[in-house]
């Protein structure tokens, strides 16, 4: 079981920020949940780039295993754009704030009810 | 952290997620994603959160009940990828499938055909340089909807000096000058020094942001904007993408493919040296400006909204 150890972890993190997403109602709280679910997916990518033994991919003398340098690229890359595009999430939330005057979904979808 | 009712807790517990998450990193040799998150993860975005929270209450409304279906659904999701993760290689294993293909040829012909030690630059700058092309221009159209968004129909009122909030608190002012400097310092040694060490554009852009994002927090926003005024801002967003589109649009009209750095020198290690670092330098001013610029316009958003309530 100590093998699976990690991504039994990212399982644990992955359904806690789905259900985050799905059971709160705060619209705040629900972007919360969808970044535990973003982190999920980028402990995920880097567990699996690890090889026992190996050292981080840069070139040093002596080293003879590296860890696999491809999902890290994926997932750095993917931090930067998670936070642009969540910042998006919460510019809308700003908004809909503004809007409604509210950040709660129940009172967002009674606000929308066409009569 | 679901349960709490207070969102400020909640802020500032999945700040502390990111800290714990970026020496996860560390412990698993990303030390360049590690960077990232680190700035990110436990810098920008609970910043960029407790500025919405000042906006939409800091308090969730009371009286909800436990929803018990997604929690059904969200049992039976977890039980199936229990059974799929316990068929997947163990753990580090060397001889997992997803080491087996283009890895290999990433870690053993890079040093040669690239010429720099960071195995990540390289595959980040040149063996996948057209895919971050593509996630710079997301993160700039992010930054223009943000922008869009929040200053585009923003409530008339009158521009004034705001005084800082944390003019008060004396000590987080001197350490706070102190440590601005050094923060920037370690940006741009983090930029330039992207292809020997862990390092490069991403990572250099996220934390210059902060360092930036800090002196705003506090010495006040006007202070801040006198530094970088939005409208130079605007303009390095799009300067940065820019300047990664020409290098490939050079190395085009040179002769080679699109992003093919090889062709811009006599030699292609230098050429692979000189494109590297011209999109890094794009990459960073792109990622730093959009950071800046979507924590002015958060700011500048609560702001009148504050001022509009009373």
């Amino acid at each position: 079981m100590a093998d699976y150890y990690n991504y039994l972890i990212v399982v644990l993190l992955m359904v806690v920020g789905l259900y985050i997403v799905m059971a709160q109602g705060n619209l705040v709280k629900k972007l919360i949940g969808l970044n535990i679910f973003q982190t999920s997916v980028f402990i995920f990518y880097i567990s699996t780039a690890k090889v026992s033994g190996g050292t981080a991919p840069i070139v040093i003398e002596g080293a003879e295993l590296y860890s696999n340098p491809l999902p890290q690229v994926l997932i750095l890359t993917a931090i930067v754009v998670g936070i642009a595009t969540m910042s998006l999430a919460l510019a809308l939330v700003l908004r809909i704030k503004r809007a409604y005057g509210s950040v709660e979904e129940e009172v967002i979808l009674e606000q929308d009810k066409p009569c | 952290m679901a349960r709490a009712r207070d969102l400020f807790a909640t802020v500032m517990l999945s700040g502390i997620y990111g800290l714990l998450s970026a020496s996860f990193f560390i412990l698993m040799d990303a030390a360049d994603v590690a960077f990232t998150e680190a700035a990110v993860g436990a810098g920008i975005f609970p910043l960029l959160m407790l500025t919405v929270l000042s906006s939409v209450g800091r308090y969730e409304a009371a009286g909800r009940r436990v929803r018990y279906f997604p929690l059904l659904l969200m049992a039976v999701l977890a039980g199936g990828l229990f059974a799929a993760v316990v068929q997947m290689p163990p753990f580090g294993a060397v001889d997992a499938p997803s080491h087996a293909h283009v890895a290999q040829r990433y870690i053993l012909d890079s040093p040669d055909e690239i010429g720099i030690p960071n195995m990540v630059t390289s595959v980040l700058a040149s063996y996948r340089g057209f895919d971050t092309l593509g996630e710079v221009v997301v993160i700039f159209t992010a930054a223009v909807g943000v922008v869009v968004i929040l200053l585009g129909c923003r409530p008339k009122t009158p521009q004034q000096s705001t005084q800082a909030l944390m003019a008060e608190h004396k000590v987080l002012r001197i350490v706070g000058k102190m440590l601005i400097p050094l923060i920037l310092l370690f940006g741009l040694y983090v930029q330039f020094h992207g292809e020997y060490g862990p390092g490069g554009g991403f990572q250099a852009g996220v934390i210059f942001a902060v360092g930036i994002i800090l002196y705003a927090m506090l010495f006040g926003l006007s202070n801040a904007q006198r530094v970088v005024p939005l409208g130079v801002l605007r303009w390095l967003v799009a300067l940065g993408v820019l300047i990664y589109g020409s290098v490939g649009l050079a190395s085009f009209l040179v002769g080679g493919e699109y992003l093919n750095y090889s062709v811009l020198a006599s030699d292609p290690v230098t050429g692979q040296h000189i494109g590297i670092i011209l999109i890094e330098l794009g990459v960073g001013i792109t990622v730093a400006s959009a950071m800046v610029l979507i924590f002015f316009a958060f700011t500048r958003a609560t702001r009148s909204r504050d001022e509009l309530e009373e």
